[in-house]
């Protein structure tokens, strides 16, 4: 049985960079907590304080490009968003996100199909609900799944050691 | 049915006689490579390890580039860290030699490797035949303490260049124009491999720089076949192979490309994505606040000959800061002996010790509200060199010259 959720929904653009998600002049901030109210701001310098826990981001393609930064995927599951769903996601930052334990879901219609504050339903590896409408989505592969399960790759390997 | 690079590198390090694209594969990494950028979170975590160990301490290299010397008693504290565990555990250690992706070329890198490095621009490294690829601090961890991770097999973008580049067009408007022509993820998840006759043609520092900034098309790695002149570059260097990959002649490709280098033109990357290309020419006219010779991309000896050789005799705009940054130690050691450096420093521009510089963005140089800067740097996103609402334009290095004495955008035959 998957995990099922419904969510609010933020909406952004196509090629969301590291940059936007966490500007360089924050990242010597000491915590990602103390990073949290900068997210976003090149963009839109007012989301990180309206975004609530449980809410989704629902993006375009090319989510994450740019540097390697952890703090990029740190900020936003510490900003509570349960997951991401984009178009596609630039190989670093997907690395980096389920190391990090914040789901990644990859599907290139649903951002045409919703609008921000939007209600959807979220079902885990088999589907998105919007508007009535039901948008299809993958499965992770099982190595992943169980990174992203644990919450996170550090946190993996320490149950697979038998250390929690 | 035979092999691109990216796939017999991955083999090698794998320990398996092929692989093939879509597999995933753990493997042994040859080296690792990480920088102030987040090395500090790396030792966090590891400090919060059950039973911290470094596999092979030989493999790692940490560079403190992003901001040296330090700025601020945070970035301080994090620097202050790093050195400290890098002294406690043995790690080789720079500070203050250059870009970490120029001082990996001049010192460690060695073709057939594959190199994980906490650093996007990592995929630089495969202008000597090498498997390079940028993680962030967590992969890196892992890879520190087990020496190994796991990769995909990406699919192969091939790109067979023909013919040589014009006078006054640099491999930097090329790679420029591949990324234009692919878009800023044309090659996602994506391995982006370079061949020819025409690859022939172009110089160590020529191939570093279209091999570096890859990344901004989504690439996994870039790879470059090992011909003479890599060779050259590591006699010169002191170093061998691990081993050298050609592409064999029926490797599967997910595209082949043929590039003809005597079209390309002087081109120009526009705020905000590095994929906005358009001819130099086009953005005439744009006013500058601030121009930026230098990074991992552009800031090598042969990018400082082209600069200084607009700009000799000349003065920087009244209007403009002039920022020149060699890459390396060796690179600025080099300037000075061919009197480049005071070139620059006579035309009122602004040398600075090899480091990112404003390239990232946090350091010297960051631009103002509404501030424009031409840059030789990797990125032009949004905010990327200060103030969010600021511009930057990506060129080369006689495009950023030439509109650093102008005053605005231009091309050095327009000057």
């Amino acid at each position: 049985m998957s995990e099922k959720f419904k969510a609010r929904v933020w909406v952004l653009g196509d090629d969301i960079d590291t940059d936007i998600i966490i500007p360089t002049e924050y990242l010597a901030l000491k915590t990602v907590e103390d990073m949290k109210p900068y997210a976003f701001s090149p963009l839109r310098p007012e989301l990180a304080g309206q975004i609530l826990p449980g809410d989704i981001i629902v993006a375009g393609k090319n989510f994450g490009c740019g540097s390697s930064r952890e703090q990029a995927p740190e900020v936003i599951k510490a900003l509570g968003i349960r997951c991401v769903v984009a178009g596609s996601f630039a190989r670093i930052f997907f690395r980096n996100a389920i190391n990090n334990g914040l789901l990644l879901i990859e599907n290139a219609d649903l951002h045409d199909a919703v609008k921000e504050g939007d209600e959807v339903e979220v079902e885990v590896g088999v589907k998105i609900t919007a508007g009535g409408r039901d948008f299809p989505i993958p499965s992770l592969p099982d190595n992943l799944l169980e990174i992203l399960n644990a919450g996170g790759l550090v946190k993996a390997m320490r149950r697979r050691n038998g250390l929690e | 049915m035979g092999m691109t690079i990216a796939e017999k590198i991955v083999a090698r390090a794998a320990k398996v006689s092929e692989t093939r694209a879509g597999e995933i594969h753990t493997v042994e990494l040859d080296r690792l490579m990480s920088n102030d950028g987040t090395t500090h979170l790396t030792i966090d975590m590891y400090n919060k390890l059950k039973h911290p160990r470094i596999q092979d301490v030989s493999k790692l290299v940490w560079i403190v580039d992003h901001n040296i010397p330090s700025d601020s008693p945070k970035t301080a504290a994090s620097q202050k860290k790093m050195r400290d565990f890098a002294r406690a555990n043995g790690i080789t250690f720079y500070e203050g030699e250059g870009v970490c992706h120029q001082v990996m070329m001049e010192n460690h890198v060695c073709p057939g490797e594959l190199i994980f490095g906490a650093d996007s621009h990592t995929c630089a490294y495969g202008a000597l035949g090498a498997f390079g690829t940028g993680v962030g601090c967590t992969d890196y961890l892992y890879a520190m303490v087990t020496g190994t991770s796991w990769v995909m097999v990406p699919e192969t973008l091939r790109f067979n260049l023909h013919g040589q580049l014009p006078e006054g067009v640099y491999a930097r408007d090329l790679i420029l124009t591949i990324i234009g022509k692919i878009g800023a993820n044309g090659a996602n998840y994506k391995a982006m491999e370079f061949g020819g006759e025409g690859l022939a043609t172009l110089s160590m520092s020529d191939r570093i720089s279209v091999c570096n900034l890859c990344v901004e098309a989504g690439a996994k790695t870039a790879l470059m076949e090992v011909d003479e002149t890599a060779m050259e570059f590591l006699r010169a260097h002191d170093r061998e192979p691990k081993a050298l990959f050609t592409a064999d002649e029926d490797a599967e490709y997910a595209e082949v490309y043929d590039i003809d280098l005597t079209t390309v033109v002087p081109i120009v990357a526009k705020p905000h994505f590095v994929d906005n290309v358009v001819p130099a020419t086009e953005c005439a006219g744009t006013r500058i606040d601030e121009a930026f010779l230098g990074s991992c991309n552009n800031g090598r000896i042969e990018d400082l000959r082209v600069g200084a050789s607009i700009i000799k005799g000349k003065k920087v705009h009244p209007l403009v800061r002039f920022l020149v940054v060699p890459a390396s130690r060796s690179v600025m050691l080099q300037a000075m002996e061919e009197g480049l450096i005071d070139i620059f420093m006579e035309a009122g521009a602004i040398v600075m010790n090899p480091n990112c510089s404003v390239c990232w963005g946090s350091c010297q140089g960051v631009i103002g509200e509404g501030e424009t800067l031409i840059s030789t740097g990797t990125r032009n996103f949004k905010g990327r060199a200060g103030h969010r609402n600021s511009f930057v334009y990506l060129a080369d290095a006689a495009t950023v010259t030439a509109s650093a004495i102008k005053g605005e955008i231009t091309t050095a035959d327009n000057l």
